[in-house]
Parts: C-alpha cells; sequence; structure tokens
C-alpha cells in the first residue's frame, strides 16, 4: 500500500493527471502478452520530462518500491508485469526523437519512441533502421534494447543490440549515467551499453538510447520455394547459410500454418506443400541477381517442387503479407496462443523442426511452426485453451521438452523474446548455477534494495 | 438495479469472446483515443483486460469499468486490425448493456433513449417543433457551411457549431413512397437514418433523384425508427429491441430487392449489429430482422456493385478548371462494411471535381455518437487532426458516405473557420445529373 503522502510526492513529480491510483486504472497495467496471471501495480505514473523520469526512480528507491518499467506492453515473456503493489513507470509520453544525423549515421531516441514510426523518419531520411521485431507498429525502442528484440531480418542485418551505440539511463539513485558515444568507434569506460542491452528493467531506467544507421539496400528479390517434405525444406535452409549465402530474411511456414493463414487470408498460398520458406536477398542489384539465382538453384537441388519468384513490388508485398500474417492466423485458432522462441544453431533447423514434430504427436498438441529459420529462431506455437486444465498442463510439459531439445542441440531459451518471468526457472539449465550467482551479485551491488523490475531474468 | 450475480454470470456469457484477446496490444497503433492520451484503459486490450478482471472478481469497481468502456469512438479500428480476430464491437456492446442493467441508466439518457427514440412517431414531431424554434436559440456563424453557435444552450451544447435541423425533414418534403421498379429491375426500400431525415433531407433528396435517375423502385414508409445503435452503445437492449421491432414493422412487410441507406453507421448496424445483437425478439420479429440485415446496403455500395456505376477516370481535359475535392472514409463503411472504392467511383461521376486523396483519409474523425457529447474536449482534437488533413489538400469540398461523421467535420471545419462544404457523394452525384 503506497500512502496518500507518497502519492502526492508522485504527483508534484510528473503532474496529478499523470498519476494512475484507481483500482482500474492500475488494473490495466496488471499484464502484458505474455501468457501468464495479472498483477496489479500499486501506483501508475507517467513522467513526461526526464528530470521527472529521474526523480521518480530516486522516489522509489528511497522508499525500497519496486519500479516496472513499461513501454507498449508487448512483452512475451512477462518482463513487464509488475510487481504487487509496486510502481509501473509508463515511457509513452517520452516519446521524442531527439536527433537523426544523416552526415555521421546515428540517431538518438528518448525511450518512448515508436519503433515503426522511427524506422519511418528514418527512411525518410534516406536511411535504414533494420530491426524489425513483430510488434513494431506499437513497440517501443526502450522495449526493445530492455529486450534485445529481434525481428525477420536478423539474419543478415542483426538484432537491436547489433545498432545501440550508447546509452544513458538512471541508476537507483537517480543519478546520470552515460556509456558509449556518437562515434563507431569508442572504448572509454566499461562497455554498460551492451550490459544495458537486454538487461530487461533490472539494471537502470533508459533516458535516451543512440541508435545506429545503415544505407539501405538498393536492391530485393523475394521468392517463395514450396516443398512437399518438411525436411527438404530444412535442408534447403542448411544449405543455402553452407554455400555462404547470406539472404536478408529466411523464413519457414509449415503445413499446418500455411493451411491457416490461407483460410484467413486467401493470398493463394499452396495448402497442399508441406512447407515452405519465403527467401528475400537484397544489397546491390548485380549481387542481387547472382545470390538470387544461387538461392533458386540449391531450393531446387535440394528438391523444392516450385519457385515462385516475386516479379514486382506487389508480389513482393504478398509475400511479406502471408509471412505476417501467420501469428494473427494462428491466433484465430484458438482461445490462447503459446507462441515460443527457443532457437538453435541454424544447421540444426532439421533437427529442430522433426523434433517440433515428435512433441507435437507426443502431447496431443496443434503446433504450428513458423519463424526465422535463417537464424535458427523457430516460433513453434502452441493453439491451446488455458480454461482446459488438463490440456494446459500438457502444454507446459511440451515448453518443457522443447526448452530441453534446443538446449541438446546447443541452442538456447530465447532468440528474441526475453527471459522476464515465463523463463526465469529455466535459465540455471542453459547457463549453470555459477552464471546466476554471478549475475545476481551484480544486481545486488547495482540495486540493494532489489526495486528495478524484481524477479525478472533471475527469479527472487 | 440488476442483481450483481447476475451481471457476473452475463459476464462469464462473454468469456469465450473476451479470451481471444492475446493482449498483443496491436490495437494501440491504430486507436484514435489511445492517440491522445496513451491509457491503456482507452484502448481496446485495457478495455478487454478490465471486463476479464471484473467477469474474474478480480476488479471490484464495475462503476469505474463502465466509465472506461464508455470512453470509446465505436469507431471500429481496433477489430479491423486486430490480429486474433477479437469481436471488439460485439464485446463492447454486450459488455455496456450488461453494465447498464447493473447501474441503471442515468436519468437523462433514460429521458432521451426510452422517452423519444422509443417512441419514433412522437420523436419525429419533437424534432420537427424543435427545428421550428431553433432560430431563437442559435445564431449563424458561418452561413456557408449551414452550422450555427449555440447561443442559449451552452452549458449542454459548449461550443460545438451544429448543423441545425432541416426547416422540413425528409419525411415532410417527399411524404410516403412506393413505386415501381422502373428499367434497372429493381425496387429498393429507404432507410434514411435520423440524420439524413432530419439535419440532411439534402442527401435524402439526392438519395431519391439518383435511384430515380436509375429506374429503381423505392419504398419508403411515411415514418422509421433511429436504427438502435446510440441506445445499444449507452447499454439499453430494451429500448434497442424496441426499435428493432418498430423498423420490421414499418419495412419488413414491404417486397424490394435491396434495403439502402445514405448513412454508414445505420447500414453497419443493421448489417453487423441486428443480427448479433437482437438475440431477445420474437421469432417472427427475428426473423423479419435478420431478412433486413441480408438485404441492407450502403447506397454508395449498391450503386456500383448493384447499378454498375463505373469509375470515371480523371482526363486532362476534365482535370482543366475541376475543383479538387477529398474524400473521408468513414469508420463504420470501410472498417466495418470494407466500402470505400464505391464512394469514390460515385463521386467520380461528377466532371466539376476531381479527387485528391488527404493523408489519414480512413482515420476517424472523432464523432461516435455520443462519445461526442460526452467527451468533446477529446472528440474535438480528433476531429481537428482531420481537419488539418482536409485543409492541406486545397479541396473545396469534402465528401464522406455518413451523416455523422458531416456533422463531426462540419463542426471542425466551421470552428476553424474553414471555406470547404460537407457533402455526401450521393449528393455530387445527382448534382451531375440532369
Amino acid at each position: 500500500m503506497i500512502s496518500d503522502a507518497l502519492v502526492k510526492e508522485f504527483q508534484i513529480l510528473v503532474g496529478k493527471d499523470n498519476v494512475l491510483e484507481s483500482e482500474v486504472d492500475k488494473y490495466a497495467y496488471s499484464y502484458d502478452s505474455a501468457v501468464l496471471d495479472p498483477v496489479a501495480p500499486g501506483l501508475v505514473v507517467r513522467p513526461t520530462t526526464s528530470e521527472a523520469l529521474g526523480r521518480v526512480v530516486k522516489l522509489c528507491n528511497d522508499n525500497a518500491l519496486p519500479l516496472t518499467v513499461r513501454g507498449a506492453g508487448t512483452n512475451l515473456s512477462g518482463g513487464t508485469i509488475p510487481r504487487k503493489g509496486g510502481v509501473v513507470v509508463l515511457t509513452n509520453a517520452l516519446s521524442q526523437i531527439l536527433e537523426i544525423n544523416e552526415a555521421d549515421m546515428y540517431a538518438i531516441v528518448q525511450p518512448g519512441v515508436i519503433t515503426a514510426k522511427f524506422a519511418a523518419a528514418v527512411a525518410a531520411k534516406g536511411l535504414f533502421y533494420p530491426p524489425d521485431p513483430g510488434s513494431q507498429a506499437v513497440s517501443t525502442l526502450g522495449g526493445n534494447v530492455a529486450e534485445n528484440a529481434g525481428g525477420l531480418r536478423g539474419l543478415k542485418y542483426g538484432v537491436t543490440k547489433d545498432y545501440v551505440m550508447g546509452v544513458e539511463f538512471f541508476d537507483v539513485d537517480g543519478n546520470l549515467v552515460k556509456s558509449g558515444s556518437r562515434t563507431v568507434k569508442c572504448v572509454t569506460g566499461l562497455n554498460l551499453a551492451q550490459l544495458m542491452v537486454g538487461s530487461e528493467g533490472t539494471l537502470g531506467v533508459f533516458n535516451s538510447i543512440i541508435l545506429k544507421l545503415v544505407p539501405p539496400p538498393v536492391a530485393q528479390k523475394a521468392m517463395m520455394a514450396i516443398f512437399d517434405d518438411v525436411n527438404k525444406a530444412s535442408e534447403t535452409v542448411a544449405a543455402i547459410i553452407a554455400n555462404k549465402i547470406v539472404p536478408a530474411t529466411l523464413e519457414f511456414m509449415d503445413n499446418f500454418t500455411i493451411r491457416t493463414v490461407e483460410d484467413f487470408s486467401k493470398a493463394g498460398l499452396p495448402v497442399e506443400a508441406k512447407a515452405l520458406l519465403l527467401i528475400e536477398v537484397d544489397g546491390h542489384p548485380v549481387q542481387v541477381e547472382e545470390d538470387a539465382a544461387k538461392v533458386e538453384a540449391l531450393c531446387k537441388e535440394h528438391g523444392a517442387q516450385r519457385i515462385q519468384v516475386a516479379k514486382s513490388a506487389e508480389e513482393r508485398n504478398k509475400v511479406w503479407e502471408a509471412r505476417r500474417a501467420a501469428l494473427s492466423a494462428l491466433a484465430r485458432v484458438s482461445p490462447t496462443t503459446v507462441l515460443e522462441d527457443a532457437t538453435v544453431p541454424r544447421s540444426k533447423i532439421p533437427a529442430m523442426i522433426s523434433a517440433l514434430e515428435a512433441i507435437a504427436k507426443k502431447y496431443q498438441l496443434t503446433i504450428g511452426t513458423f519463424g526465422h529459420a535463417g537464424d535458427g529462431n523457430l516460433h513453434p506455437t502452441i493453439l491451446t485453451d488455458r480454461r482446459n486444465l488438463e490440456e494446459w498442463h500438457r502444454v507446459e510439459a511440451a515448453v518443457d521438452e522443447i526448452f530441453d531439445v534446443a538446449l541438446s542441440l546447443g541452442g538456447t531459451l530465447s532468440g528474441e523474446h526475453g527471459i522476464g518471468m515465463a523463463k526465469s526457472r529455466y535459465m540455471e539449465k542453459e547457463c549453470g548455477t555459477g552464471t546466476i550467482l554471478f549475475s545476481r551479485k551484480l544486481k545486488k551491488a547495482l540495486d540493494p534494495k532489489s526495486i528495478l523490475n524484481p524477479g525478472k531474468i533471475l527469479g527472487d | 438495479m440488476a442483481d450483481p450475480k447476475e451481471l457476473l454470470r452475463l459476464m462469464r456469457e462473454l468469456d469465450d469472446q473476451l479470451v481471444s484477446c492475446m493482449r498483443c496490444g496491436m490495437c494501440q497503433a491504430v486507436c484514435p483515443v489511445y492517440a491522445e492520451t496513451g491509457r491503456e484503459t482507452d484502448v481496446a486490450r485495457g478495455k478487454i483486460a478490465l471486463l476479464e478482471g471484473l467477469a474474474r472478481d478480480m476488479v471490484k469497481d464495475a462503476a469505474g469499468v463502465k466509465n472506461r468502456l464508455d470512453k470509446c469512438l465505436l469507431c471500429g479500428s481496433c477489430a479491423a486490425n486486430c490480429p486474433s480476430g477479437v469481436k471488439v464491437l460485439d464485446i463492447f456492446l454486450k459488455a455496456r448493456t450488461i453494465l447498464a442493467g447493473y447501474l441503471g441508466l442515468s436519468p437523462v439518457k433514460k429521458a432521451i433513449f426510452q422517452g423519444m427514440l422509443a417512441h419514433p412517431r412522437l420523436f419525429n414531431s419533437i424534432l420537427g417543433l424543435a427545428a421550428k424554434f431553433q432560430g431563437i436559440f442559435t445564431k449563424p456563424v458561418n452561413e456557408m457551411l449551414g452550422s450555427s453557435c449555440s447561443r442559449v444552450l451552452s452549458g449542454a451544447i459548449g461550443n460545438r457549431h451544429f448543423a441545425t435541423l432541416a426547416d422540413k425533414p425528409l419525411r415532410t418534403l417527399v411524404g410516403a413512397l412506393n413505386t415501381p421498379a422502373g428499367k434497372s429491375g429493381l425496387k429498393v426500400a429507404f432507410y434514411p437514418g435520423c440524420l439524413a431525415d432530419k439535419i440532411f433531407p439534402r442527401v435524402g433528396l439526392a438519395v431519391i433523384k439518383v435511384l430515380n435517375h436509375h429506374g429503381v423502385g423505392i419504398y419508403l414508409p411515411e415514418v422509421q425508427a433511429c436504427c438502435g445503435i446510440p441506445a445499444l452503445a449507452s447499454g439499453d437492449m430494451q429500448t434497442f429491441e424496441d426499435l428493432v421491432a418498430a423498423n420490421v414493422a414499418f419495412y419488413g412487410g414491404a417486397d424490394y430487392d435491396v434495403l439502402v441507406t445514405p448513412c454508414a453507421t445505420c447500414t453497419s448496424t443493421i448489417k453487423k449489429v441486428w443480427p448479433t445483437m437482437s438475440t431477445g425478439l420474437a421469432p417472427a420479429t427475428r426473423e423479419k430482422a435478420l431478412a433486413m440485415a441480408e438485404k441492407a446496403m450502403d447506397i454508395n455500395a449498391f450503386l456500383v456493385d448493384k447499378l454498375g456505376v463505373a469509375p470515371v477516370a480523371p482526363s486532362q481535359e476534365r482535370a482543366k478548371g475541376a475543383l479538387k475535392i477529398t474524400y473521408h472514409d468513414p469508420c463504420h463503411l470501410k472498417k466495418s462494411l470494407g466500402v470505400s472504392t464505391q464512394p469514390r467511383t460515385v463521386l467520380s461521376q461528377n466532371p466539376d471535381y476531381t479527387l485528391v486523396e488527404m493523408a489519414g483519409c480512413d482515420s476517424c474523425c472523432g464523432c461516435g455518437g455520443s462519445f461526442n457529447l460526452q467527451h468533446y474536449e477529446m472528440s474535438k482534437h480528433i476531429g481537428m487532426v482531420k481537419r488539418d488533413n482536409i485543409a492541406a489538400t486545397g479541396a473545396s469540398v469534402v465528401a464522406t458516405g455518413c451523416p455523422a461523421c458531416m456533422l463531426q467535420i462540419t463542426d471542425m471545419l466551421s470552428q476553424a473557420g474553414d471555406d470547404i462544404r460537407v457533402k455526401h457523394p450521393v449528393e455530387l452525384y445527382a448534382e451531375a445529373l440532369p
């Protein structure tokens, strides 16, 4: 319970309109996109200036109040579900693009800037910000950095961490900490910027972020390869990578996903296909032609029945619309959609896909698998109804086994969704006790009262 | 006041619809109200979470939930963009009904909806009377727009630049109609909707002119009742069902091919909301209501899809000296019914204009029926964005296929002092006919 006097102090810092204390308002910040139980905070505050943000952090620390920063609340691992009675700090009033520097190819943003709006502003200046998480239409850059968000372009362009040049953040005492710079090279001090990437709000609160921009590719070519056998498709993925071609995007869809997407979008997908690969190469026009020809040859060599190359921008859009519709279409099938993102080294994609099929059979579950095959990051999506407890237990067991398989193949628990609350209990399996202890010592030193998003990543 | 346990039971009935929301939050990208406030309770995901919290007894404050639920334009942007296909409007309308039943209607709304709207004959005569006397209460500020600023009722009406009630409603101007099918071989039942009847009879007249031109027979009963959406949006299911039944009585017995309306909101209500929400009607009445819903069609869609009105491509010769026109997509036409090319085709029949698309042509104008009355300042903020986009095109006319949008846009343009007329696409087509 936060006292009236303390509520008043928050009101003085951020203004009365920006402190939400009614039961109803607070409950609306009790969840994110993860399939987890809601937890209502004790207070919600929405700072509109940097100064206020820093003071809010300090006020929380002075009163040992748990603090969870929230952008758009699209997190898939429970990273933005608050502590009971804690404070949710909204960043959506800190949404200014402070600078887009074309000469030096960087941008400085406040944490609440929407990813897609930023990418569009950058594109308008003739530059390119590649990270494109599925939630980009609403997600915030602060959230992207805190979760180290990925996307469809990870294979060639990398993920959010590859674009963070520097950060400014508040520590628990409200001091401003700076790391990194506007320069391409910078070895000044500890590399705190990269420590903050993917820290899920457990080490500090972002005030601003310096992001790297790159020149956009001049040409693109997209194609769809159709297979009558999942193994042939997954072997093709491994073969493309082994042949040292790096497509911008290399996506996979299984038969269940294809049929579901087609039912929903009527995009003309081949519903009889056992698997599809959606591939895009980009870069210099000559190289694009060359790479596209090689990819086409490799697909045929590995048993693709047919290959459709997009002949126009419109056809290219159609290919990607079909891919983007995958999660949406699957989500319509059943009340609860459990979207996993266990990731394996890309050469292990064939093994991972067969394992997923076996798991679906073993636990009698409907699993649609699609995702970023090119970077080893598949999204097995379990379609279920959480209210059916018996089935829900099978879902939990299946998820455990998906993690076990991914780890046994040399992979990782999460490619891009984060650990949050959903996967913290599996951490030790992947990293070992030493890693957990080290991380906890680090956390304890930086946040002695454990106010910053407690319980996330490292558990309690 | 209903039993709270009954409320909970009804809430659980909504469960299947509520759980289909996976909390992805994509509605944040398109919600006009959220864009203004940045508050989770203003966006569909937040409202659905609150309802679920209420149903599961995790939220106690039903009045608070209702209050957040009412702060919604019912524009359907969220539903049109929902990856999971959540039937957001269905949920909200049901929930408003349940909550209103629990909390009781506010006395003012009770008087309006149960007293006036439920008795269409009375409603017609009351507004007819009001039209005669409104000159006393209002003063004209922008003659061209035909809107006027409230002089006396400032408390209730604020600073709105209302389009005034017409001197004579459409019914008085044309009376009842029952003409046979002409060269088109088609006969329509014409449902003008309250606004085209009482505020914009010129739209109704244009519809009749265009239908006559195409040799379409018209059935227009002497009275119609409100389509029911304002009552339902206030959670008044009883009045809603009474209104549907009244319309069934006025239209249900007639023989026609298509039920046309020039109002996006009426079409979308009859077509989408009547079938899902009027389940409490007597079986025979419900069957007729479903038949009406099946036949309901927007006038633009009718002209293009049934009568084959074809787009006229802008030629260079034609562009010379032509005036610019821009088009606003009503949410209830584009997002609810998927009608967006047809009104543009109808516009193109008028050689005096060339279409210039505005930025955000399908973003909500901010009217949202009673939202405009309850949250006028926010409605105005959203509306002014629309106004700026309209003004930026340099158009001298803005067209839109919904009289409610016409009201809101007229208000916004008038307040900004713009010299831009607001018209229905059918009016522009009618102007081009001999």
